[in-house]
């Protein structure tokens, strides 16, 4: 048995590598298809917004820890294939992302008022234009502190993909937590690690918001 | 490779068994956090000043840090403090703090949404305390409140899965367990995930019908 180290703390951060590419490959991969399920959502189409509500009701209505497990574990077997455990893991956190963010931009786009549609067709613009140059800046402005606010989930929940043995910051708090027996103390790091991460994101986003208050 | 559910059906007393255990754990968490909630918005609008730090304190912690972090700290911790408690106590007591962070921030936004003037106008009109409390607070800070708590619940209920890691035998410690036995873990998370959907629609419906019974009056959205 050893004690809590400097040689622990480096494995935490280089660790912590992993939960920011779990992050950046969630974002990268899942804000397109966010874009794509909130512009089916708010399309004059009926299919396709009944398409992106149910894609969104069965994603969001099981735990991500479900997700994973069966991305993971579930299809791999199904498939027959061996799955990198990093593609598995983004694959789930792909699905979560692209759900969740196209909620908060679909309610960014939807409190755009109707008229702007409207005006925008009244200059001539196409659907796409209409939505690029008129709705689309002011959406962005209302859906930025919930997707800052977002960002923080994601990043707390991206800790899951240790239950699915993903060496990230979790996962590495837990085999230095099983290697030394000192749990609250590295525990406690992890935490001041997640938490040094989450808040400045969450004070930001609490600003964004308050500001945008202030404008309306 | 072919579909193969019907060796889980040998486990469908576990599987309800799991179930009952999941929303009990969400039920526990939930009505302590509630509680925690109620106390820490009221206490956190008019408490003395270094409770209001407190009570600060605790949201921000327990909002920026990973559940399943907060988790392993109590299931690990509170056994250091003398306090042994099985894992499904432990995971309810984790889930209860966390809970209780989300709503008190849920219950202090809608307690902040009425106007002072409105109270005022209440007590112009020579409503009791009782009357103003009644139907110038209570209602329409619940209404303010109603969807925001309603879909903490639902998030709730899915964050109970975490219970499973530290193996409270709620129903993904049992999913778990029938894989180890069946190896059938496409199956197996596909059941258990429709179960946890399953829950979820139920409870969004039935807040939805509750939404409509309480808040006929006054004025809908």
């Amino acid at each position: 048995m050893r004690t809590f180290n400097e040689a622990d703390l480096l494995s935490l951060f280089s660790a912590l590598r992993w939960t920011v590419v779990l992050v950046a490959l969630a974002l990268a991969c899942g804000g397109p298809l966010a874009l794509m399920l909130a512009l089916m959502r708010s399309s004059r189409i009926a299919p396709l917004r009944w398409l992106a509500a149910g894609i969104l009701q069965l994603v969001q209505g099981v735990p991500l820890l479900g997700l994973l497990m069966f991305f993971y574990f579930g299809m791999p077997v199904f498939l027959g294939v061996e799955v990198p455990a990093l593609v598995a893991v983004g694959v789930a956190f792909t699905a979560y992302t692209a759900v969740f963010l196209g909620e908060i931009w679909r309610g960014g786009i939807q409190a755009v008022k109707q008229t702007q549609w409207e005006a925008a067709a009244c200059l001539g613009l196409t659907r796409w234009q209409q939505f690029r140059y008129v709705i689309a800046p002011q959406a962005f402005r209302m859906a930025l502190p919930p997707t800052v606010g977002f960002l923080v989930q994601l990043i707390k929940n991206t800790s899951l993909a240790s239950v699915v043995g993903f060496v990230e910051l979790a996962r590495a708090g837990q085999m230095a937590s099983a290697a030394t027996f000192q749990p609250l103390l590295v525990y406690s790091v992890v935490a001041a690690i997640y938490f040094a991460l989450c808040l400045p994101l969450t004070v930001w986003s609490r600003k964004l918001e308050a500001r945008l208050n202030g404008a309306r | 490779m072919t579909l193969n559910f019907s060796q889980l059906w040998r486990y469908e007393d576990l599987l309800a068994q799991g179930t009952l255990m999941t929303l009990l754990l969400t039920v526990i968490a939930a009505g302590a956090g509630t509680l925690i909630g109620v106390g820490g918005a009221v206490l956190v609008r008019g408490g003395p000043r270094p409770v209001r730090w407190a009570i600060r304190g605790y949201i921000e912690v327990i909002r920026n840090t990973p559940a399943l972090i907060q988790l392993f700290i109590i299931f690990f911790v509170l056994p250091s403090l003398g306090l042994r408690l099985p894992p499904f106590e432990a995971a309810a007591v984790a889930l209860s703090i966390y809970f209780g962070a989300y709503a008190i921030e849920i219950i202090r936004a809608g307690l902040d949404a009425i106007p002072r003037a409105q109270l005022e106008a209440g007590q112009c009109l020579g409503l009791t305390r009782w009357q103003v409390f009644r139907h110038i607070v209570l209602l329409p800070a619940l209404r303010t409140i109603y969807p925001a708590f309603t879909s903490q619940f639902v998030l709730l209920l899915l964050g109970t899965s975490l219970a499973s890691q530290v193996s409270a035998e709620e129903l993904f410690h049992v999913g778990g367990f029938i894989e180890s036995r069946t190896f059938r873990s496409f199956e197996v998370y596909a059941v258990i995930c429709a179960i946890y959907f399953a829950l979820v629609m139920a409870f969004k419906l039935a807040f939805a019908g509750l939404e409509r019974l309480i808040f006929r009056w006054p004025m809908r959205r």
